[in-house]
């Protein structure tokens, strides 16, 4: 019940301030950018959204450390934090609330790329289906960096830090299955030690979603990761609380 | 017969109802907080009863903010305990939350946020519903004047209605127990009176602490006054209490006129010999003091004195004890002490 004030309030949150706009329309026109020359969209002659979803990890790794970073640190900064904390909330509601908030918030600049779905479906005839389990895919990831990003947020009142800790540690997650570190693990590591490594990145079971295919373990992978994180994120709460 | 009974009943009352004023509404035991080797509250003890406005005196860095800290919650205790209207805050955290109303240092709040919105979220999440929500914070609205900036962002607003939200919002709920950190401070003269009378009316009611730097304002709202420093309590009793102790307490101060003042001397020797007074201090513009000895009133004796000797008399007052002073000789001797 609390999770749900908060979670209406930090929502509204962004919408009364420029952070909203400013996200969106840069999320709108670097996705366009992405889709339409880096991804080569007219030229694949494809009718899907794959060039928009090979891009899209990249964006995130920095479009949403930059929405996470705020989410501690400047309740901390501001003196809010000791507010929040002494109304009758429990640790967890607020976490939670503040990180659904966020989650909801990069979910409506998701679905403002629909032009993009809306110009496929015009130009051809692509499978809807592989392009719904690719939102659905993205949205899962955006939750993964989210989790991580509010969790450093809570180490630091410094939002630059909070940011710059954030990309980092997201860049290693989402590289972790890209070749270039698999191939400098495969020359020596077994292939248990490899899958595990592998197991480990956004982009692997970011990429199996995308082909169309939402698998369970692919489910279960960002769930436990958010769940995770987001518990991390109490426990540095409640720490910083009889640490000062 | 049956009257006699009741008077009887109502007697016994009286009485139940004066060990319940005395029950205490917070109690704090013991209550240390460690900063890694820095000792910031050391052994802090105290109970404020239904009734009491209880203030916390003391230099910054005494421990004042770091106790209400930690009876709201906001700081985990070293060591201790902390019982807010019969619950045990450490073990119980939510439900002591829930009887507190709490203005933090500074007044935080949600600065993209205008006071209406904050009020409302403030409201959901204490859980004050429907029309009771609404009326609320009508009420807290007029109470704290609030109207004209209702539906403004709170980061635009002056230092003083900033101050003026965190306290609508700390009220808004009609908590049982209501701590203060500087309500009043970046008031100006006429908001600080106003917020001292809300404090007054809202006494009887509550439990109530609040923390200042404005010797002033624990004689004008405080029923009772504790001086902090060094995390310890140094000082605690009623304004008239802490003011007994300074040395002005009693002392007769007489204001002497321009061109009329004999020499100093002469005066404080024919002073001097008032019977019970202990010394004579006399200052610029022909002001002396007249300092008692202990118990002993001597203000008609020295008026007397006055009239026989023609001097002209501009002012004459008993003086009921300087909080200044009394602050800066208690906390200053802790300071050296420790």
């Amino acid at each position: 019940m609390n999770a749900l004030t908060i979670f209406r309030r930090e929502l509204g949150g962004y919408f009364a301030t420029p952070v909203a706009y400013v996200f969106i329309v840069i999320f709108l026109l670097t996705t366009a950018a992405f889709t339409f020359y880096l991804g080569n969209f007219f030229e694949r002659g494809q009718a899907d959204l794959k060039s928009f979803f090979t891009y899209l990890p990249w964006l995130y790794l920095f479009l949403i450390p930059a929405i996470g970073m705020r989410l501690w640190s400047e309740e901390r900064k501001t003196g809010t934090l000791e507010l929040l904390l002494t109304l009758p909330v429990s640790v967890p509601a607020a976490v939670i609330g503040k990180f659904l908030a966020a989650w909801a918030f990069t979910g409506i600049a998701l679905a403002l790329t629909f032009p993009l779905w809306i110009t496929v479906n015009f130009l051809g005839e692509p499978d809807n289906g592989v392009i719904l389990a690719g939102y659905v895919g993205s949205l899962l990831m955006a939750g993964g960096y989210l989790a991580i990003a509010s969790c450093l947020s809570a180490t630091t009142q410094n939002q630059v830090i909070a940011f710059v800790v954030g990309t980092v540690v997201c860049f290693a997650f989402t590289v972790s299955g890209a070749p270039l570190v698999l191939e400098f693990f495969s020359a020596w590591a077994p292939d248990a030690v490899l899958n595990q490594i592998a197991g480990f990145s956004f982009l692997t079971h970011f990429q199996s979603i995308v082909e169309g295919v939402i698998d369970v373990r692919d489910l279960v992978y960002f769930a436990s990761l958010i769940a995770v994180w987001l518990f991390a994120n109490v426990i540095i709460i409640e720490q910083k609380k009889q640490a000062g | 017969m049956m009257n006699g009974l009741r008077e009887q009943g109502g007697g016994a009352n009286i009485e139940t109802r004066e060990t319940r004023r005395v029950e205490a509404m917070l109690e704090v035991s013991n209550l240390v907080r460690r900063f890694g080797a820095f000792t910031a509250v050391d052994g802090i003890s105290f109970m404020v009863g239904r009734g009491e406005v209880l203030g916390f005196l003391g230099p910054n860095g005494a421990g004042k903010s770091t106790t209400m800290k930690m009876i709201t919650g906001f700081l985990g205790a070293t060591e201790g305990e902390i019982k807010v209207g019969g619950v045990d805050a450490i073990a119980n955290p939510l439900a002591a939350k829930r009887l507190i109303g709490y203005l933090p240092e500074g007044a935080p709040a949600y600065p993209d946020m205008t006071p209406a919105g904050y009020l409302n979220f403030i409201a959901q999440i204490r859980g004050v519903h429907g029309a009771e929500r609404k009326r609320r914070i009508e009420e807290m609205v007029e109470r704290i004047e609030l109207q004209r900036v209702l539906h403004q962002p709170i980061e635009t607003l002056s230092k003083g209605f900033k101050r003026r939200v965190g306290l609508a919002q700390a009220l808004l709920h009609d908590p049982e127990i209501l701590i203060l950190d500087e309500p009043t401070d970046g008031l100006d003269p006429n908001q600080k009176h106003q917020v001292r009378n809300l404090i007054a009316e809202l006494a009887p009611e509550k439990a109530i602490i609040i923390s200042t730097h404005i010797l002033e304002e624990v004689s004008a709202v405080c029923s009772r006054a504790m001086i902090i420093a060094r995390g310890k309590v140094v000082a605690d009793g009623t304004p008239d209490e802490l003011m007994a102790r300074s040395r002005f307490h009693n002392a007769v101060v007489v204001q002497l006129r321009g061109e009329s003042i004999p020499a100093f001397d002469t005066i404080r020797e024919d002073v001097a010999r008032v019977p019970g007074v202990e010394r004579v201090e006399t200052e610029g513009d022909g002001r002396i003091l007249v300092f008692p000895e202990p118990g002993m009133a001597v203000a008609d004796q020295v008026a007397q004195l006055a009239r026989a000797r023609g001097w002209e008399v501009a002012g004459f007052h008993v003086d009921q004890g300087r909080l200044d002073e009394v602050f800066r000789s208690i906390t200053i001797g802790e300071g050296e002490a420790a």
